[in-house]
């Protein structure tokens, strides 16, 4: 093998990482110190965007908006997720079909699911609410009520990527050791008492990579939103990313939506961070 | 628990996850007046919801363009893949374990930090509304390397060892005699890839304006937010359904590899 092999395999990814990771990264933060609409030359401003930021109170509602999602999102969805896992996690007929029809969601693009979404949450004829008038109670405003608006974002995209969590609950269940169980079943352990001593020790490590990956994956919300509210009402469902959108490609302020950029992926950065200390804490 | 109670609880999951894909396929196929039924069967019958939706956008060029760049870009992926991970799995060379930290490194950055510059890099490169901009940034992806690597470092070494005593180069040990050997990876990274380029929608939305370079998620997201649905939701949701189609066709067809392949990589999007 001639020494400058390894070197060749490799250089896809060297130019690749060179063009689309390490210049973007060091061009982001060049660009938070200036003032740039892509036409005209870049201004030099300092850190008047920075500045500009910590006053911009519709980015700050952006990520409360955005942590609200994820504040609803990723309880409810471990505990869906868990329920749908256990009573799959025994040899039961079907469960092929259970877990495909779980799975369904996942493979839909998030377009797809928004767009069906929007017309069962429509107020007038959506079927959530023709379900409620059907046993006598009001109507509700799913998506044009500002306090409940982005919960019912949070409920849709539980329903979207419960699925993927019902399988990766299902590996960790299936690695309990069954002696456990027995044992417990010895000692006359009732179900929730085996569910809460054995199972949720030893699924720590499931649920942890299921909050770290459903956070980062909730901190790009887009799609979902701009399809179904546009932000709105009263822009409480307007997400962190949407925002950083806008201010590049609608108001073309390029320097500062990098540095918006830049700042929320601080903030996802400390969540994350905090999330593995805590969890590394109760491990 | 009650086996009976069991059954009735996975039912009523499995129901509120299936309906709703029935009743958007059957409302797509109603009247308008009909939409707003609870129905399993189309009310008032008829197809022209999709035919109004190919009068109002190019939905079959926005397929064409989809179909494009998903396949030739999952192609470029497992090639790309493949190579580098197998030089991190099998070579020894000064600089493997700074690659390797890159790698995981890349994984972890929000891509919110490099959005506007990869925006602003197109815009340099000319390739804005090309389809060189759908396929360059995604045509090699960390995650797909880790999975090679992983891979390649559960074969054994002799197996490399005759490839080269036979004169095989690098390359065609790659290709013809280890690819070969971890064909269930090789899946497992084409569904994710493919799954991943064919829903996405943010990044199209970003590079490309011209409607005849339009991948399918992006038309029928500016569709759906645009006017030009005027208000007939049937035929919003036609346009849903048409987006739907070929990726649910491939699930049933791989539905365990689909699941298979999530499950391994613990990742999504």
């Amino acid at each position: 093998m001639k020494k400058w092999m390894p070197y060749l395999l490799v250089s896809p990814y060297i130019l690749h990482f060179a063009v689309f990771v390490a210049f973007p990264v060091v061009f982001s933060v060049i660009l938070t110190f200036h003032s740039w609409n892509i036409i005209s030359p870049m201004r030099y401003v300092g850190l008047a965007n920075y500045e500009h930021v910590l006053k911009d109170r519709l980015f700050w509602q952006a990520v409360w908006n955005t942590l609200r999602f994820l504040l609803v999102h990723i309880p409810l969805q471990i505990v869906l997720a868990l329920l749908l896992a256990e009573l799959l996690n025994r040899t039961i007929t079907g469960a092929a079909f259970f877990r495909a029809a779980f799975f369904l969601p996942v493979i839909v693009s998030g377009v797809v699911v928004t767009i069906l979404w929007q017309q069962l949450l429509s107020f007038n004829s959506g079927i959530l609410n023709r379900m409620l008038t059907a046993i006598a109670l009001p109507r509700v405003a799913w998506l044009d009520d500002p306090a409940i608006a982005m919960y019912s974002i949070a409920a849709m995209a539980t329903w979207k990527n419960v699925g993927l969590y019902v399988i990766l609950f299902l590996v960790g269940l299936q690695s309990v050791p069954m002696q456990y169980y027995e044992a417990a079943d010895i000692e006359g352990a009732s179900s929730w008492q085996k569910f809460r001593y054995i199972t949720l020790p030893m699924i720590n490590p499931t649920i942890f990579t299921v909050v770290v990956l459903s956070t980062i994956s909730g901190f790009s919300l887009f799609v979902e939103p701009y399809i179904m509210t546009q932000g709105g009402p009263m822009n409480t469902t307007l997400s962190a990313v949407m925002y950083i959108y806008r201010q590049a490609f609608q108001y073309y302020h390029m320097g500062y939506s990098a540095t918006l950029g830049f700042c929320f992926a601080l903030i996802i950065l400390f969540v994350v961070i905090i999330q593995r200390r805590y969890v590394e804490q109760e491990l | 628990m009650n086996p009976f109670i069991r059954y009735a609880l996975l039912t009523l999951a499995a129901l509120s996850f299936i309906y709703p894909f029935i009743w958007m396929v059957s409302a797509s196929l109603s009247s308008e007046s009909g939409l707003s039924e609870l129905t399993l069967l189309p009310v008032g019958f008829t197809w022209s919801n999709y035919a109004t939706v190919f009068t109002k956008i190019p939905l079959d060029r926005a397929f064409v363009n989809s179909a494009f760049v998903a396949v030739l870009t999952t192609g470029l992926v497992l090639v790309s893949g493949a190579m580098v991970g197998y030089a991190l799995a099998r070579l020894d060379f000064r600089g493997r374990n700074g690659i390797f930290y890159l790698i995981i490194f890349t994984m972890t950055l929000p891509f919110q930090i490099t959005l506007i510059p990869n925006y602003i890099t197109m815009v340099r490169f000319g390739w804005v509304d090309t389809y060189l901009a759908l396929i360059v940034p995604f045509a090699l992806n960390s995650l797909s390397i880790l999975l090679f690597r992983q891979a390649f470092q559960s074969l054994p070494q002799a197996l490399i060892d005759a490839a080269r005593m036979d004169g095989g180069n690098e390359l065609r040990i790659i290709f013809q005699i280890l690819v070969p050997n971890i064909l269930p990876t090789v899946l497992t990274i084409t569904i994710l890839t493919f799954m991943g380029l064919w829903n996405e929608a943010l990044w199209p939305l970003i590079v490309i304006r011209d409607e005849s370079t339009m991948t399918m998620p992006q038309l029928v997201t500016l569709f759906s937010v645009g006017g030009r649905a005027e208000g007939q939701l049937g035929v919003k949701i036609a346009a849903a359904v048409l987006l739907a189609i070929p990726i649910v066709v491939l699930y049933l067809f791989f539905q365990k590899h689909f699941i298979r392949s999530m499950a391994s990589s613990g990742l999504k999007d």
